[in-house]
């Protein structure tokens, strides 16, 4: 293409700078637009809540009373494993796609994400991908069996035919991942409005940016995972047969490089938004913030070096298993860095509890016990006796649920003025909030218990002495299912007949996004906005 | 119903219950070794840490939650960094961390103290079942059996009431002495299990290909429980591990038996039994083995589990008959008791399936002719 042309080309975009989207079906289907893409992301990953909340009920209603009352331990080994999966890849990560999709551009002071085409195939992969997988439950010899870690050779030789799909839904998953990080990085280091220093963005991005490079880092490791599984079920390898030489570890330890990370990637954006939150509703700058982005950095390096403290009872040298425990420990420190800022913030404030703050603060409770907890198991010692518990079940849970999950809607209600141009009924919201705080602890506290007192995870039916704290898990997640299908309603409600919202929503909001009109321009910004100290830090 | 109405009261009571990792079974047991005592102590110890700092960061927290309201009428202060607190709670924690890491090695250190055994035990595990192997550097005193889950399917479809021991008993327990080192070599036949015994403080993944060790003394007899903690397939939740740990004097003269057993199971390899012999043994094997699926009457549970009385397989050649048993059917639920049952038992089950509930094939099986035919499929 000549210089002349590129240039019409540029010109006649700018005409149509006011543009609105298109009309119909076709607007979700070819949209290049981050708002439209990001509202994908966000609906998909509700719905992938749903499904893969009511394969955890299904797994909780068997799991009411001791004995095999509703399903087989076969499928619920399939309840399990997608449940987990479901969860991990279509829930939470999608999620924070979407946050970082609606976001970034806007905090940024940017009309678009920077590489909007891909940006449209990276979303459109992801119901392909998981309508293949959910679609395994209905193959004969039934879906994945297991558990969402699918240790070999149980994923391999031991594995139902519909392993094949998996593997390949888990491709797509990892190509969407690589192409939207790509796309997040471009977004942040290309496009931020001039004066905004990398020092100077907005919390959200800063993690946002580390997470990037985590998913870059280790999705391909994830990718090349699955394809030696691929090759041994298929074409006869043995990467982790031991009868042909090869080693079921190895499997393990490059899930867990993979793994690891990976949970870092479910928190550290979740990190971003409670350093938006807790801000806003104390009316104070964030405490800390350089500091703030140390410790995200230094999370995310150590995430790389502790992958093996998911593998204590596995069998390694007295060396390994001192490395793994002690750069494990490491990790507490930038944490607890982190907690100590966010106390420090709210520190004489000026708060208010609308429903942000109340999910934003819980999160700060509910993470810091799912973070000692982790702190435990990470003393290898100890963590013979937590291993493949309901000790770790409830240890991950208190992380993604209260900690990544939490955050999420934090950030819904936080940016929704933003998003839908009215606000959502505040009671409403508030009601929410109280159901799933207490019905995520009625359910996830007493599982500590009954993992210290000896029940491993994954098993469908339990010993007598565990029947209390099962009963008492069930019901807790019958009430946390129904807070998640009120939420809906919540949502719904605030756009249909919410009040109009303010350009600034909330009066301590700081940030360029509340410099826009609410709702947000379909083209953000389309000329660079001034950074100024106001909406900076700094 | 009012079992019900029971347990959701208990619960609420429970749920009232202050302090609960302190109440003995809401927490970790400590167990009967000293490595399982060394662990609690850790275990509770970092416990009490954790709470410490929690209540501190939460009651900082709290204080300022009700303090600095907007409600409350507080405006907000204007500070926004302090670097020699981010000094502080830098150093703190890591030196909160070094004194958690400094016992933390200690124990570990301690339980790699491998060598000086008295025994060796090899644990095996198979989808869905133990197997103990008892190595002796004399190979005419090794002997192995399986240890089986013995909980009964009606148990578990709740149409009969509940055992104490529900889902963590079996039908040979693991049997070691007091007071002696037992070493164990875990590994496994097909998936990844893992061995553990809560109150030995020990637990390791049992992989294919891979021979772990682990060791332990346990002081006092008595019968001790765990389960399989790795996901190893349908049956994950249904593979209990049951330690008998016995008196000395009481093992030793165990084990005297055991190695005589074994030793006129070797002879029987090599003997020829008469027809009666034949059923009175193949009728034992039966109903321990096959006739939770075959059922007792030989008519099985068609479609899912096939009759034996007359089919092809039960009434034509033999050797067909026998290669059925020692490999199994991939795939289904028929597995493959080669590797389970030695070829006597083989011999004795195939004769009395041949020659039962109206099936008479004619022939006899020797012990001798499953070994011809397991010696052909090993290629010599
Ligand atoms: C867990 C259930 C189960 C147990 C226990 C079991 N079987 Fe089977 N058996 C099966 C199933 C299912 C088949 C059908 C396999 C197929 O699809 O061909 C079968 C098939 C057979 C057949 C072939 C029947 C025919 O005519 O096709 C024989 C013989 C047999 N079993 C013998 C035994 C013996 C001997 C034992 C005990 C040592 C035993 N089975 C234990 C489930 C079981
Ligand atoms: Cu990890
Ligand atoms: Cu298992």
């Amino acid at each position: 293409m000549s210089e002349a042309t590129l240039d019409q080309v540029t010109d006649h975009h700018d005409d149509h700078h006011d543009h609105g989207p298109a009309k119909g079906l076709s607007r979700w289907l070819f949209t290049t637009n981050h708002k439209d893409i990001g509202t994908l992301y966000l609906w998909f990953s509700f719905l992938m809540l749903m499904v893969g909340g009511l394969l955890a009920l299904i797994i909780r209603t068997e799991l009411f009373q001791p004995g095999l009352q509703f399903i087989n331990p076969e499928f619920f080994n399939q309840m399990t494993t997608n449940h987990g999966l479901i969860m991990v890849f279509g829930a939470i990560m999608p999620a924070f796609v979407g946050l970082a999709n609606w976001l970034l551009p806007m905090q940024v002071g940017a009309p678009d994400m920077a590489l909007p085409r891909m940006n449209n195939l990276s979303f459109w992969i992801l119901p392909f991908a998981f309508g293949m997988m959910i679609a395994t439950l209905f193959m004969e010899g039934g879906g994945p069996n297991f558990g969402w870690t699918f240790y070999a050779p149980l994923s391999t030789t031991y594995a139902p035919d519909s392993v094949t799909y998996f593997i390949f839904a888990v491709h797509m998953m990892g190509a969407s991942s690589i192409m939207g990080s790509i796309n997040i990085i471009a977004t942040i280091l290309n496009m931020r409005a001039p004066g905004m220093t990398l020092m100077k963005m907005p919390m959200f991005v800063w993690t946002w940016l580390i997470t990037a490079y985590l998913l870059l880092a280790v999705m391909p490791v994830l990718a090349g995972a699955v394809t030696m599984m691929l090759f041994d079920i298929h074409f006869d390898t043995s990467f982790f047969n031991a009868a042909g030489g090869g080693d079921p570890v190895l499997f393990q330890h490059i899930f867990w490089f993979f793994g690891h990370p990976e949970v870092y990637i479910m928190i550290l954006p979740a990190f971003g938004v409670i350093s938006h939150v807790i801000p806003a509703f104390a009316r104070k700058q964030l405490f800390g913030y350089d500091s703030m982005v140390y410790a995200v950095a230094s999370i995310a390096f150590l995430s790389f070096i502790v992958w093996a403290h998911h593998m204590f009872t596995v069998g390694m040298p007295l060396a390994g298993q001192l490395f793994f425990m002690y750069s494990t420990m490491l990790i507490a420190v930038p944490t607890g860095v982190k907690v100590f800022n966010w106390i420090s913030t709210m520190w004489r404030g000026s708060m208010t509890f609308e429903t942000p703050m109340l999910f934003a603060i819980a999160f700060v409770v509910l993470f810091t016990i799912g973070g000692f907890s982790g702190l435990m198991l990470a003393i290898t010692p100890a963590d013979y006796q937590y291993h493949d518990t309901y000790f770790v079940v409830a240890h991950f849970h208190y992380v993604l649920v209260p900690g990544a999950l939490f955050s999420i809607y934090a950030a819904v209600y936080f940016w929704f003025p933003k998003w839908t141009g009215r606000m959502y009924n505040e009671s409403l919201g508030k009601l929410h909030f109280w159901l799933s705080f207490i019905g995520v602890n009625i359910t996830f506290f007493p599982q500590h218990f009954s993992g210290l007192a000896g029940m491993p995870r994954r098993i469908p039916d339990y010993a007598l002495q565990f029947a209390d704290f099962n009963m008492l898990s069930s019901i807790g997640a019958f009430i946390f299912g129904f807070a998640q299908v009120f939420f809906l309603y919540v949502l719904i409600h605030g756009i249909r007949a919410g009040k109009k919202a303010e350009a600034r929503a909330w009066d301590g909001a700081h940030g360029l996004e509340w410099t826009l009109p609410s709702p947000a321009p379909y083209h953000s910004f389309t000329h660079p906005p001034v950074v100024t100290e106001e909406e900076a830090h700094t | 119903m009012k079992n019900l109405a029971r347990r959701i009261g208990s619960v609420a009571a429970l749920l009232l219950c202050a302090a609960p990792a302190f109440a003995d079974e809401l927490n970790m047991p400590r167990g009967v070794t000293d490595i399982s005592r060394e662990i609690y102590d850790l275990h509770m110890l970092i416990f009490i840490i954790c709470c410490v700092i929690g209540a501190v960061v939460f009651s900082v927290m709290f204080v300022s939650i009700i303090k600095h309201r907007r409600a409350a009428g507080h405006e907000p202060a204007d500070f926004h960094e302090n670097t020699q607190l981010e000094i502080i709670w830098t150093i703190v924690p890591i030196i909160i961390l070094v004194a958690m890491a400094v016992p933390a090695t200690q124990v570990l250190i301690a339980m790699y103290d491998t060598g000086g055994e008295d025994m060796t035990v090899e644990v095996r595990g198979y989808q869905w079942k133990w197997q103990y192997k008892y190595l002796d550097d004399d190979y005419n005193r090794t002997f192995s059996f399986f240890s089986n889950m013995s909980t009964t399917q009606d148990e578990i479809n709740d149409k009969a009431e509940k055992g104490e021991n529900y889902l963590l008993e079996v039908d040979n327990p693991l049997r070691i002495p007091a007071n002696r080192k037992v070493r164990f070599l875990v590994t496994a036949e097909d998936v990844i299990h893992a061995w553990w015994i809560p109150d030995f403080g020990i637990k390791r993944d049992a992989v294919p290909g891979m021979l772990n060790e682990l060791w332990t003394i346990v002081p006092e007899p008595g019968i001790y429980r765990g389960q399989c903690a790795e996901l190893c397939g349908k049956d994950h939740g249904f593979m209990p591990v049951v330690v008998e740990v016995m008196e000395e004097d009481a093992f030793d003269a165990w084990y005297a038996e055991e190695v005589e057993r074994e030793a006129i199971r070797v002879e029987n390899l090599s003997k020829t039994f008469t027809g009666e012999e034949l059923m009175a043994e193949g009728e034992s094997v039966y109903n321990t083995f096959c006739a939770s699926c075959h059922q007792a009457n030989g008519r099985g549970v068609p479609p899912v589990f096939p009759s034996l009385v007359g089919t092809p397989v039960a009434t034509g050649p033999r050797d067909e008959h026998i290669r059925m048993v020692l490999d199994g059917v991939p795939g289904t639920s028929m597995q493959a008791f080669g590797k389970q049952l030695d070829a006597a038992q083989v011999a004795a089950v195939v004769h009395y399936e041949r020659h039962s509930w109206g099936n008479n094939a004619g022939d006899t099986t020797q012990p001798r002719d499953v070994i011809a035919i397991q010696d052909q499929a090993a290629g010599n």
